[in-house]
């Protein structure tokens, strides 16, 4: 029972505030709990004079007073998603936002609209989706709610009201810029120690990305090589009268070992690669979250210095810093609450991902071992009767 | 099988050193030699032990007595050497002649050579073969001596015969077919073998890097560093035991290589029987064209168009004392030719029978080998699983501590 487990496990060092708590334990460690679910399916490919492009089918259902009905069913394409993530880093500046599959793979052969780009985008996207969904603050987002709901004309002339993409633009500007100058004067240890974290567990992470494609990969050629290797003893069989069947047999255990070799390999692209890969992009958003909440840390701190310099006690101007003194605690808080969050789905993610390559592994093994163990009992029954055979008069 | 050298002697191929010397063209050279060490087994097995004779031979010379038993004993399926250079290598064996698994396997190879010889009904009571392993200096000259290089059949002779034997015995037809498809088949198998061993080698040691990655990242973790730290352990061993794994199925891959190699002894049999049913033939022909020969001149007719019969009525015929001459000696060929014939035949006949007998002997030998074979391969891959078996269960345990 994990629920408790996660609950103490909290550092006495870190207060977290009694309502995300109460959210956390309601909707990661109860999963009876939930009100919210959503399923991303049915890819459709859809073809106009300009472009051509996938929708997906996002079905939701929800026990929710503030949704007008229980259920919703909607079609959405990667477009939408990437609106819906920005419109949630935005409002949630020093919230984890979760990752959305990158807009496209530029290496390898996997095509633009290949069935199995498809599907692995499918899974991320309704990864993404729950992910928010089970996020104690993103859940209660109303762009959210209106991904989920709207119809697409709805959604379109939802997206043209917000700030435009001019001011979306000022605001990278901004903080290109201002990430370079201040917030880790008065950086808070512990965003210091996250910082110093995120940098190890990034090189670590993408290494084992690495490393499991690399897997992935030999276990494909050994794969190959065994689909050949299997027929080969079929074909001498031919040849044979005495030893046909020994080498049917073996012909048939390697045929079958390959068969459980492709199974584990699909255990790989199903579990482990998707996850690795799902936190090779959190590496990449938690840097990105760190940044911001020095921004925003360093909005203070140039405010702070100029009253320091300048000596002017004008009450609106120390109202302003009061309001950035907020506005940095508030950020500070939700990323520590947020951060403490992700550790603990990372740590559960890991556990499970690797925990299933292992279950795998030995399924693998396990099949191999019951294919050969009754082809040697074959074998030697044949032996025992040959022997007794020979001792009748 | 109660006269059989083997079960007199023990024979083993007990060591292998690195040797240089100068060869035949007084140039250096690096060679292997093996040391042979025979002991006679004691019938009643008392507890005496006999002292262990020993002796030093080189792969030239285990190729030297093969030749000589081949030629000596043409009937005879005649066991086969180790291969002379690695072949059907995977990319972590050595091609080199110089490796030492290689040398270790060619060791034990040359050793098997040597008991299959001595277990052989017929080869193990050659006295050569007897010198072969007891006598330390002059062994080279000795058989050749033998003058075995003489009564060798030229490759060529063999291949002429076998585009021209008009009636093989239809049984060693079936021989040399089978024979072929045995080396086309095992090939393909060592080849595909060594490609899926390549592979294999592969995925188990692209695991090993889960270890240090592993112990990197549990460096930064409170609670799951301990996980991450005794799996990566795991990880390491799980990739350390494919050398082992790898190296017992090279022993497999050397016994199927041998009946690669016995289907060359099987095929040179066949060649003999071909040889011998050719000459047969020819022997045969020549005897008939020289009974119608005899025939036309004491008769006078002429059945076949010859140039010679055009020439003498051209030019004139052949007194009839030169034609009582021709006569006499076609007929003291002739009877030549039927002795011959007789003795050719006589000799196909043996040849045919004994080695049909030594056939069906290998044959058994093959089906037992090779079943054997078969079943110590699934041994390797049963024990191959329990092994991934453990090492993952540990894994899934460290794991499901993270």
């Amino acid at each position: 029972d994990t629920s408790l487990a996660e609950v103490n496990s909290l550092s006495p060092s870190m207060p977290i505030s009694p309502s995300s708590m109460i959210n956390q334990y309601k909707y990661e460690d109860e999963p009876e709990l939930r009100d919210l679910f959503i399923t991303v399916d049915d890819p459709e490919s859809h073809i106009t004079a300009i472009e051509t492009f996938i929708t997906y089918r996002v079905v939701t259902k929800t026990s929710r007073g503030e949704f007008d009905s229980s259920e919703y069913e909607v079609r959405r394409r990667y477009q939408d998603f990437l609106w819906l993530k920005n419109k949630l880093e935005e409002a949630h500046p020093t919230l984890i936002i979760p990752p959305l599959p990158e807009k496209f793979i530029m290496k390898g052969m996997v095509e633009r609209f290949s069935d199995e780009f498809i599907e692995t985008r499918r899974n991320a996207l309704h990864k993404f989706l729950n992910r928010i969904a089970d996020h104690p603050t993103l859940t209660f987002n109303e762009d959210f709610k209106i991904f989920l709901t709207a119809q697409a004309w709805e959604l379109s002339s939802h997206k043209k009201q917000g700030p435009g993409f001019l001011s979306r633009m000022g605001q990278t500007v901004r903080a290109v810029a201002s990430s370079v100058r201040g917030g880790f004067k008065n950086r808070p240890e512990i965003f210091t120690e996250m910082n110093n974290y995120m940098e190890t567990f990034s090189q670590k992470i993408n290494v084992l990305d690495k490393i499991a494609h690399r897997i992935y990969k030999e276990e494909r050629e050994y794969f190959n090589e065994m689909k050949e290797y299997g027929p080969i003893h079929t074909l001498w069989s031919a040849s044979e009268e005495d030893i046909a069947d020994s080498l049917k047999g073996v012909a048939s255990c390697i045929d079958k070992c390959c068969k459980a070799t492709e199974k584990r390999m699909a255990g790989l692209t199903e579990n482990l690669l998707p996850i690795l890969h799902e936190y090779v992009l959190y590496s990449e958003i938690l840097m990105g979250v760190l940044k911001r909440r020095d921004q925003i840390q360093g909005e203070l701190d140039s405010k702070a210095d100029a009253l320091a310099n300048k000596k002017t006690e004008n009450d609106l101007f120390l109202e302003e810093i009061g309001k950035l003194e907020d506005k940095v605690e508030c950020a500070n808080n939700a990323l520590k609450a947020d951060w403490d969050r992700w550790k603990r789905n990372m740590q559960c993610d890991m556990r499970s991902a690797f925990t299933n390559v292992a279950e795998n592994n030995l399924h693998y093994y396990e099949e191999c071992l019951a294919t050969w163990e009754s082809f040697l009992a074959s074998q030697t029954v044949d032996l025992h009767v040959e022997e007794d055979s020979e001792d009748r008069p | 099988m109660e006269d059989c050298l083997a079960k007199k002697m023990e024979i083993t191929v007990s060591e292998a050193e690195k040797r240089t010397g100068r060869n035949a063209m007084n140039m250096q050279e690096t060679y292997t030699a093996y040391l042979i060490e025979t002991r006679a087994v004691e019938s009643q097995g008392e507890g005496q032990c006999a002292p262990v004779d020993s002796l030093w031979r080189r792969y030239s010379e285990f190729e030297l007595l093969r030749n000589y038993l081949s030629v000596t004993y043409p009937h005879i399926v005649v066991p086969p050497l180790p291969e002379k250079r690695a072949d059907f290598v995977w990319h972590k064996l050595s091609a080199d002649n110089m490796d030492p698994d290689f040398v270790e396997r060619r060791r034990i190879g040359l050793e098997n050579f040597l008991l299959r010889v001595a277990s052989h009904p017929v080869l193990c009571q050659d006295k050569i073969f007897y010198s072969f392993l007891t006598q330390e200096g002059g062994w080279k000259e000795v058989v050749n001596e033998t003058g075995f290089q003489l009564k060798a059949d030229s490759r060529l002779k063999a291949l002429n015969a076998t585009f021209r034997v008009k009636n093989p015995d239809k049984r060693f037809t079936e021989l040399k077919h089978y024979s072929d498809e045995l080396q086309s088949v095992i090939s393909h198998l060592l080849r595909v073998r060594a490609r899926v061993a390549d592979r294999l080698y592969g995925v188990y040691k692209v695991h090993g890097n889960y270890g240090r990655v592993f112990s990197e990242w549990s460096a930064i973790e409170k609670e799951m560093g301990d996980g991450l730290q005794s799996a990566g352990h795991h990880m390491d061993v799980y990739a350390a035991s494919i050398d082992d794994i790898l190296e017992e199925e090279e022993h497999y891959a050397d016994q199927l290589k041998e009946y690669l190699f016995y289907a060359e002894a099987l095929r040179a049999v066949c060649r003999k029987h071909e040889l011998m049913q050719y000459d047969l033939e020819m022997a045969a022909q020549d005897l008939t064209s020289k009974k119608q020969q005899c025939e036309e001149l004491a008769t006078g007719t002429v059945r076949t168009f010859s140039l010679k019969g055009m020439t003498s009525k051209l030019f004139g015929q052949e007194t009839p004392e030169q034609r009582e001459a021709k006569i006499k000696v076609l007929e003291e060929q002739i009877e030549e030719g039927e002795e011959q014939l007789k003795s050719k035949n006589l000799e196909s006949r043996d040849f045919v029978k004994s080695a049909w007998a030594d056939i069906e002997r290998f044959k058994e030998q093959k089906n037992h080998d090779l079943k054997e074979a078969l079943i110590s391969y699934a041994v390797m891959q049963i024990s191959m699983c329990k092994k991934g078996i453990q090492v993952w269960t540990n894994a899934k345990e460290c794991f499901s501590k993270m």
